[in-house]
């Protein structure tokens, strides 16, 4: 089987938004996550109110996808079946510490359905696929940092096995405003090399 | 009840998080689920519980938040009959 390469790939740090190491958004740095992912939604997206329900971490994971699954680089009737694997170390502790404060007075117990619903990473996910209408196979890792072999491995299999031609990999990571986000698209015919060391390379450098 | 539906636009804007969405926005007649202020089930669940929360009212059958929930109008006029706080 040919060896399967990288279409594109997208970074979201210190307020900045990245496409294949090209700024697309960069804002102060000192503005928190909120106020930065507010003036990139603006930027980048602008036609889905619902982002502003979301948590942190979903909308981390959204901006990043969505310059990457905007972009000119995927075709529309290519997305319904792309595959999704994601991976973070905090899980959705910042959003689970949130809605733990809604209920933990037994005085003031007013647990919030909001919150709630965001107390798994994979919900993620579920975003990204409301958003773009992906019906692909996917899976969500919480792993101590960010391995560039389980991702590896799991997107060649998901291709050779025909699950699927396409895999947005990567890592989204929110937790007491530190933030990290990092995703490519695995293919048969990208730009990029799809192996380990390449991978750690970019993630690293971006 | 001027101020009573003030307060409930405000309290649902912020707390429904309404971006770009201000008071005067909102007349006291718009459906707020559906083609008005475009509300859904999980906002539904978070008035219920801003209801017990800031005004002492318990829904004892969720199905009853459908007629409550319709407009402003009839949320404060459900309130001001209901509330115990």
């Amino acid at each position: 089987m040919k060896d399967l390469s990288i279409i594109a790939y997208c970074s979201i740090k210190d307020n900045t938004i990245k496409l294949n190491n090209t700024t697309r958004v960069a804002k102060d740095p000192k503005l928190s996550f909120l106020e930065f992912a507010k003036k990139a939604y603006k930027e980048q997206v602008l036609d889905y109110p619902k982002f502003f329900k979301m948590d942190n971490l979903s909308k981390l994971a959204f901006l990043a996808s969505d310059v990457l699954c905007n972009s000119d680089i995927i075709k529309n009737e290519h997305k319904e079946h792309m595959a999704i694997v994601l991976s973070n170390r905090s899980s959705s502790l910042d959003t689970d510490r949130k809605y733990q404060a809604t209920i933990i007075d037994p005085k003031n117990y007013y647990p919030s359905p909001a919150l709630f619903v965001y107390t798994l990473p994979n919900i993620t996910i579920g975003e990204i696929s409301i958003r773009h209408k992906i019906k692909g196979e996917n899976a969500f890792f919480v792993l101590n940092k960010f391995n560039a072999e389980i991702l590896t491995q799991y997107a060649i299999s998901l291709i050779e096995n025909k699950k699927s031609n396409l895999v947005l990999c990567g890592w989204v990571d929110y937790d007491e405003k530190k933030y990290n986000a990092f995703m490519y698209i695995v293919a048969r015919n990208g730009i990029y090399k799809h192996s380990k060391e390449f991978i750690n390379k970019i993630f690293n450098s971006n | 009840m001027d101020e009573l539906k003030k307060e409930l636009k405000r309290n649902i804007i912020s707390q429904l998080n309404l971006e770009d969405i201000d008071v005067s926005d909102i007349n006291d007649h718009d459906a707020l689920f559906g083609d008005g202020l475009g509300l859904d089930s999980i906002d539904a669940l978070e008035l219920i519980v801003m209801l017990e929360k800031d005004y002492g009212i318990k829904l004892s059958d969720p199905s009853e938040g459908k007629n409550i929930f319709t407009s402003i109008e009839l949320l404060s006029r459900y309130i001001s009959k209901n509330r115990t706080k």
